[in-house]
């Protein structure tokens, strides 16, 4: 999230497109009660379903899951031509004016530098003209044709609302009241806040479609500002948080990068980010990176790391592919190619698409370590529950451990919310039996390791042997430990450069935040962005002062917010050029004439001045951008691409299939059902119920009780057509698996027209299995496709094509 | 926080002399103070309180656990109630059908309780001590790891990746735990490293 859950309450429209808040956060979904009640704020629903937050929206329209880019560019175009634009905001703060390179073009779905074989483009025309002055050029009278925004102009026009209709199936009628209430939205003086989970992220273009937004966002000048932003609702408790601590093939903490085996020294690897500013004056804070890095490689590698060896750059493991994503690492395993896999409170059985294809890459592995405090599918892989998980255990030579561990209510420690709150909890019980933290065993892992490598030798065993693991029982480091190593801590004393009898930072104390890391060794940061969580003041995770002075929401001694206890970000954006705020009521911070003040930490250097440094300082334009230069492998600017499996051919681009950058492995192409294959004639999305959380309450007994059985939804008219009766068994198959379970007839779904042809939905919640205190059922991803987001490999959940029909209900034997 | 404190105090004042003080003082009668003295004492006396935030999603709402015993003074605590933190600036004290059965996840039959393996070809899990399942797990590391670690690609580089093993983190747990895990996988040159973000 940009905001915070609180925030929300500062809005006045609400739109709820690709996540349903009502149901799966529904605590959160609280403060969009909130709005309405003491703002008279609105709600907007845009789903497949009428679920429970279209349910008490003052609008909702359908939208065929997997068309959402075409609803968002339409948006666009429509504020576009209806002059719906805050321009006083577009100009100065994104790159409207901004100057495209000759060369770039787009035509019928694709960019310039596709390169079909490859399903890649060679990206060199997507960057700005740069002037002699070795700055962009720009044009503020947006003139040029060649600026940014006209080529929007240009790219959103084929989106009209009968094209809307025609990919969307939503009734022209109603995208134009979407359009016309957003619209509203372009004032200076109201807001429109964004929230979105799965329903956008779990598809082939999952991040264009967020850029959608964003881009409808900026122009409406609701970035920075209070009731504003892009909310993404998140799923785990720290899924936030795993995500900025770079648990992930390709990341350092603090969204810095795994070096590629073409950055083979630190020179090398330094040189393509120097973030360079892009206009006169303005922050670029990415030129900081060598700090975060060289201070991130101290708190890994201590006295191992110095200026000599290049900071132990070596030490780092060099990718030779954009990362080893999930899907790509099944993929290897199915392949024979992976030995031993490690499951630290991860069901993959469940959690990732194709269930057949999972299965038997888990099969080939030698071991496979499962850390968890329940009972999961995927520790069980190998065990027969017949119709549910059909395996011969003799055939399978897979050695699995299962090690328990503590669950949240057993440990200590901090997690970090949508808002990007960093909140510590503390432990209420003892653990059950013999289970241990993660970080224990995380220590036991890594000692045994160590003590094998120095009593062996073997490969490369310098960077298991230093690291640096200093705790005071290095079989047991405290969250207190491993917090203070995350904010950063000074190593050596540091001297003014002017004055050198004046020690600037003293050795042995904690940083009080991020502008205190260094690039020269003598600083050490586990954490870029987390630094101020515990400072020589203490743990500022665990503060618990629910002030909110001003009524604004913001909470700033509760708890520690990510970057620099910032509740919102890009605040400086909630002021017009000079700094006074769009609108007064809502005011965040402020220029004084001197500084920045307010309710907020100021997203800016606080004597930065308004008309000099623009807002968005980590960008080196200093703007936003509504195009995106090279940063995204499918182009910059969404484009409407079908999903794999689709009811229709894609209406703008017949040729294309999918995302055409989205990377599909050659056997998986076998496994997707051709485009409008009558075989698999019904549209399948998966979703979660209120009543439960993914794969974990079946474990519960009242969720359980609650929601006992596994269901799938379809509309009256499909089942009248089928001849399925409420309450009835159904078979739903793909082209990769099949499933049983009851009917839900509902009013909920509706049949939609999408290009002239009828489309019927099928509803396929996601939470039963074959472990747990539900009655067994059998995992959803059974029915799902092997293909993830171009960009970033989220697995495409929320559109694939089924086939269904009335039956006897499984065999079980 | 006065909140807290205010209650906790009173609940710790009142709820034992409830039936001879409070019943008194309002002019019961014997038999009504009996009938009282009866009825089971309100559940959360004499428990200790902490702050925790719910396990599922990211709302995070502010939840207060309840527990008989006190880790703080070294003693084992067993979970009794789990509530909403009135205090919490998000939740405000309420939980959705999932915070609101919290206890039992904590309670639910099928945690795990100890160590378990299970052997290639086997239908079955054994017990194992922690002991003998850590030593293999770090003995498979070592000689996977020596076996097919990739110092140098084809062109000479230098890239010290190891491709054979994966490892997928949790999401749930705490920035501390992943902050340790991060610093033991990446150590090995793991590669193959991704947590829930991705789904
Ligand atoms: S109680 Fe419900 S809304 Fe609150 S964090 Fe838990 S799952 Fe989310």
């Amino acid at each position: 999230m940009t905001n915070a859950w609180t925030d929300i309450k500062n809005t006045d429209l609400v739109v709820i497109m690709g996540g349903n808040a009502a149901e799966a956060h529904p605590c959160g979904f609280k403060w969009v009660t909130e709005a309405k009640a003491t703002r008279g704020a609105k709600l907007i629903v845009v789903d497949p379903r009428y679920n429970r937050s279209a349910a008490v929206a003052d609008f909702y329209a359908p939208i065929r899951q997997g068309s959402d880019i075409a609803f968002l560019m339409g948006l666009i175009n429509h504020c576009i031509s209806h002059d719906k634009v805050q321009w006083d905001y577009v100009k100065p703060f994104t790159n409207a004016t901004f100057v495209v390179r000759e060369g770039y073009a787009y035509q019928d779905g694709l960019f310039t530098g596709y390169d079909e074989e490859k399903r890649d483009y060679v990206k060199d025309s997507w960057e700005y003209e740069i002037g002699p002055d070795g700055y962009a050029v720009v044009d503020e009278t947006l003139q040029n044709p060649r600026c940014v925004w006209n080529l929007l102009k240009q790219h959103v026009a084929i989106y009209t609302p009968e094209m809307v209709e025609r990919i969307c199936g939503t009734p022209k009628d109603a995208f134009l009241k979407v359009a016309e209430m957003v619209g509203e939205c372009s004032t200076p003086t109201k807001t429109m806040t964004s929230m979105y989970a799965l329903g956008w992220t779990q598809h082939s273009k999952g991040a264009q479609n967020i850029r959608g937004m964003a881009m409808l966002q900026l122009i409406l000048g609701n970035i920075g500002v209070r009731g504003g932003g892009m909310n993404a609702l998140r799923g785990h408790s720290n899924i936030q948080g795993l995500t900025d601590l770079g648990l992930m093939s390709n990341l350092i903490p603090g969204y810095l990068n795994i070096p590629t085996q073409k950055e083979p020294d630190f020179a090398t690897y330094m040189s393509t980010r120097a973030f360079k500013p892009l206009r006169p004056n303005q922050t670029s804070y990415w030129q900081n990176y060598r700090k975060f890095f060289v201070s991130f490689m101290k708190s890994m590698y201590g006295p191992a790391a110095t200026a000599e060896n290049d900071w132990a750059y070596s030490y780092l493991p060099k990718l030779d592919v954009a990362s080893y994503d999930v899907l790509r690492v099944f993929e290897m395993m199915k392949q024979g190619k992976v030995n031993l896999y490690f499951c630290q409170g991860f069901n993959p059985l469940q959690a990732f698409p194709d269930k057949g294809k999972l299965a038997a890459g888990l099969a080939k592995l030698k071991m496979l370590v499962i850390m968890d405090p329940l009972q999961t599918e995927t520790a069980r892989f190998w065990e027969d529950h017949g119709t549910f998980n059909k395996v011969n255990p003799a055939d399978i030579q897979t050695e699995v451990i299962q090690l328990p561990t503590t669950c949240f209510a057993e440990d200590e420690g901090s997690l970090v919310n949508s808002g990007r709150w960093l909140q510590w909890h503390w432990p209420g019980g003892s653990p059950p039996g013999e289970a241990k933290t993660d970080t224990w065993i995380m220590a036991q892992i890594h000692l045994r390791l160590k003590e094998l490598y120095k009593k062996e030798g073997g490969a490369f065993p310098d960077p298991i042997v230093n690291l640096n693991w200093s705790y005071k029982d290095p079989g047991d480091p405290t969250p207190e430990e491993l917090a203070k190593e995350m904010n950063g801590s000074v190593l050596v004393d540091v001297f003014d450069p002017a004055d050198p009898t004046k020690k600037v930072l003293e050795a042995g104390k904690q940083l009080s935040g991020f502008g205190q890391l260094r690039d020269d060794g003598t600083t050490a940061g586990g954490c870029w962005i987390y630094s101020g969580c515990w400072t020589e003041a203490g743990n500022m995770m665990a503060r618990r002062d629910n002030s909110d002075p001003g009524d604004a929401g913001m909470f700033l001694k509760w708890s520690f917010s990510w970057p620099a206890n910032r509740r919102v970000l890009y605040n400086r954006a909630s002021c017009d050029l000079d700094g006074k705020p769009w609108d007064p009521s809502r005011k965040l911070i402020e220029w004084d004439g001197t500084k920045w003040t307010g309710y907020d930490v100021p997203d800016i250097a606080p004597t930065a001045k308004p008309r000099d440094v623009g807002p968005f300082i980590m960008n080196p334009e200093g703007t936003s951008r509504l195009w995106v230069r090279k940063m995204m492998r499918d182009g910059p600017f969404p484009v409407h691409y079908e999903p794999f499996e689709s009811p229709v051919a894609n209406v703008i681009a017949p040729k294309i299939r999918g995302n055409p950058v989205a990377r599909v492995f050659p056997d998986d192409w076998k496994t997707f059902a051709d485009i409008g294959d009558p075989a698999y004639p019904y549209a399948g999305t998966s979703y979660r119920l209120t009543e439960h959380f993914h794969y974990w309450t079946k474990n519960n007994h009242v969720n359980s009780v609650l929601q006992p059985e596994q269901f799938v939804e379809i509309s009256e008219e499909l089942a009248k057509e089928k001849g399925i009766a409420l309450g009835g068994w159904v078979r739903v198959w793909s082209k990769r698996g099949e499933l049983y379970a009851k009917a839900v007839v509902t009013k909920r779904i509706k049949p939609m027209t999408v290009d002239g042809k009828t489309v019927h939905i099928v509803g396929v919640p996601i939470h039963w299995g074959f472990v747990g205190a539900a009655r067994k059922g059998f995992t959803a991803n059974t029915l799902t496709p092997f293909v993830g987001d171009a960009n970033i490999e989220t697995p495409e959940f929320k559109a694939f094509m089924v086939n269904i029909e009335p039956s006897a209900g499984p065999v079980v034997a | 926080m006065n909140m807290e404190l205010s209650r906790r105090t009173f609940l710790k004042t009142s709820g034992a002399g409830l039936a001879g003080t409070t019943l008194g003082a309002f002019g019961f009668s014997e038999a009504e103070a009996a009938v009282a003295a009866a009825v089971k004492p309100f559940h959360l006396v004499n428990t200790t309180e902490a702050r925790n935030t719910c396990t599922y999603c990211s709302v995070a709402c502010g939840i207060i656990i309840y527990s008989k015993g006190d880790l703080k003074k070294g003693e084992k605590a067993d979970i009794v109630h789990i509530e909403g933190d009135a205090d919490h600036p998000t939740n405000r004290g309420t939980l959705c059908p999932k915070g609101s059965a919290l206890r039992d996840i904590v309670k639910s039959q099928t945690r795990l309780t100890q160590p378990m393996l299970r052997k290639a070809g086997s239908d079955t899990f054994e017990a194992v001590s922690w002991d003998v399942a850590l030593d293999k797990i770090a003995r498979a590391m070592k000689d996977d790891r020596d076996a097919n670690f990739v110092a140098t690609n084809a062109d000479g580089v230098t890239v010290n990746r190891w491709l054979t093993t994966g490892f997928l983190a949790a999401s749930a747990t705490t920035n501390e735990t992943a902050f340790a895990t991060y610093k033991v996988v990446r150590s090995t040159g793991i590669l193959a490293f991704d947590n829930q973000a991705r789904v």
